[in-house]
């Protein structure tokens, strides 16, 4: 009962948010506007007994990722936008019938779920303790080792990227 | 709590996403779009995981965060570089590599 009432909050949150982020004529609403659906989806993911994903969530997007969007947002000193959306009306109706495609994927969801009776992919139902961290730190350091390696590297490479790119002298020579 | 709602609200998530890259003009929102979309996907992962007792979609959730997180700072870097040369994030005014 709780869970199901948690998960109505929590999604209509999170749709309502995201759409608040997308028509927002400030870039700063719209940043605020998708924290709160990453808050959203943090609580999905402790619905869905995968503690360790929802703590590292929380502290990559919210911690990071959102101050780093916040503090661009805020250097560049963007002038109110009159029109924010693309102007051609080609790529507006492009862009629609896109959002169409993927909104069907989910009303054809929506007929699995409620007409064809529940999607069947074998297993589940059994309840169990499977995303804490011990057991995600085991697989990460045993199946995951060379992954996790390169993961590192690649985060490496990000930091020196975006020094190298974010620098003053890269202006060309006047 | 079935499996199907939670891969119904990551699809509208998903959905929002793409609408908001596509329409949008100011490139820091068209990026916010994309995080939410990688959100959407990580949400799914994470829902098939516990549907199937199987963890290694958790672990797949955790690389897609490390990429995520390099890209939003490859990608604000690059704006930032943009905005210096053209005092513009708009998409429809970075026009240099048109013809």
């Amino acid at each position: 009962m709780l869970e199901t009432v948690l998960f109505f909050a929590l999604a209509l949150l999170a749709v309502t948010a995201a759409i608040g982020m997308i028509v927002h004529r400030s870039p700063v609403y719209s940043v605020l506007m998708l924290i709160i659906t990453l808050f959203s989806i943090a609580g999905f993911y402790v619905l869905l007994n995968a503690p360790f994903v929802a703590a590292v969530h929380m502290i990559v997007y919210a911690g990071a990722i959102i101050v780093l969007f916040l503090f661009v947002v805020m250097l560049l000193d963007l002038r109110h936008e009159s029109d924010r959306f693309t102007l051609t009306k080609f790529s507006r109706v492009l862009a629609f019938i896109a959002f169409l495609v993927f909104l069907g994927e989910a009303i054809l969801l929506v007929k699995v779920a409620f007409i064809d009776g529940g999607l069947d992919i074998g297993l589940g139902g059994q309840v169990s303790q499977l995303g804490d961290t011990p057991s995600i730190g085991k697989l990460l350091f045993t199946a995951y080792l060379l992954p996790f390696e390169i993961a590192s590297v690649l985060l490496l490479v990000a930091i020196i990227g975006a020094v190298i790119l974010a620098k003053q002298n890269l202006k060309p020579s006047q | 709590m079935p499996i199907e709602y939670y891969l119904i609200v990551a699809a509208i998530l998903f959905s929002i996403g793409v609408l908001g890259v596509l329409t949008r003009r100011n490139a820091i929102i068209v990026f916010l779009c994309i995080e939410l979309m990688l959100n959407a996907v990580n949400l799914t992962l994470v829902a098939f995981s516990n549907h199937v007792q199987n963890l290694d979609g958790q672990v797949f959730v955790f690389f897609v965060m490390i990429v995520a997180a390099a890209e939003v700072a490859v990608g604000l870097a690059l704006i930032v570089a943009i905005f210096r040369q053209k005092e513009t994030v708009y998409v429809d005014e970075i026009n240099l590599m048109k013809w």
